[in-house]
């Protein structure tokens, strides 16, 4: 799992990025829109046009969760109890789309830091965001 | 036949016209090799590859690094012809150098975090899409001539 050393990593990252969730989550959905067409197939209810109200609130919303469990990742299933339950039963999110938007916030972030966006970074990034999807999984069987 | 609009072909071209091989390269492969430890195993005889740093400095990983992003530049010559062009190659990952084709994404997906990072903002949602769907047919095509 994640060593204490990439705990840190992350819990810092997130930690400044707090203030720009709402950029950081609606820019990440638009490229998983762009990239994963079918991902929009999940949003058919709100508008998810650049810059829309609905946007950058979701954006924000996920980028909370993420920053929330990133706080304190040995109890990622603790934080995300509720998210799993909704998950589970209400929304029904393919986990495949996990991974799709993952990899899209990676690309995100590396926009955002550039070189600080390190490969060690990235590494632990990864780990991450891979172990909160799957947790966010946890209740669907 | 993949058809290419003219946003993605001039978005291609110029991404990779504008590129250092040399810094990119060598940044893509050695990323590969840090955030997806396993790919190591295709590099046993370049050394030392013991931690991110040992990885970042070792000058095989730069010199490969380099010659991926040359065979890439092939495909941004030929993009009306990308399986023919990596056929060749294709062969050789499959019978020569046994590469799981599943490592050709991790590489890619790396590579657009590379280039995403130097391009910043100018990396868009529409760009990297375009980006994406060039690696895709080059990811296929290596991994066309496995059996």
């Amino acid at each position: 799992m994640l060593s204490t050393k990439q705990k840190e990593l992350i819990a810092e990252i997130w930690g400044g990025l707090t203030p720009v969730a709402e950029d950081i989550g609606a820019d990440a959905l638009l490229r998983m829109f762009a990239s994963y067409p079918g991902t929009k197939t999940y949003f058919s209810h709100l508008d998810i046009s650049p810059r829309s109200a609905h946007l950058l609130s979701h954006g924000k919303k996920i980028v909370l969760a993420i920053a929330e469990g990133a706080k304190d990742i040995s109890q990622l299933t603790v934080t995300l109890a509720p998210l799993q339950t909704l998950h589970a039963y209400q929304l029904r999110i393919d986990p495949t789309n996990f991974k799709l938007f993952s990899h899209c916030m990676l690309v995100t972030l590396a926009c955002h830091m550039g070189d600080d966006f390190t490969p060690v970074a990235h590494a632990a990034m990864d780990k991450y965001l891979s172990a909160f999807a799957a947790v966010l999984a946890e209740k669907y069987r | 036949m993949v058809e290419w609009t003219d946003f993605e072909r001039a978005t291609i071209q110029d991404i990779f016209s504008k590129m250092d091989y040399e810094v990119v390269g060598p940044a893509a492969l050695s990323r590969c090799l840090i955030v997806y430890p396993w790919t190591q195993r295709y590099f046993g005889n370049f050394g030392n590859l013991y931690n991110a740093a040992a990885i970042m400095g070792n000058p095989m990983v730069a010199k490969h690094g380099t010659t991926i992003l040359h065979g890439l530049e092939r495909g941004v010559k030929n993009m009306d012809n990308i399986k023919e062009t990596y056929a060749e190659l294709s062969v050789l990952h499959s019978d020569k150098l046994h590469v799981d084709p599943d490592n050709f994404k991790l590489l890619s997906d790396c590579l657009t975090i590379v280039v995403a990072a130097q391009l910043g903002k100018a990396f868009t949602g529409e760009v990297q899409a375009a980006f994406q769907k060039f690696m895709a047919v080059v990811v296929s095509s290596l991994g066309r001539q496995y059996h």
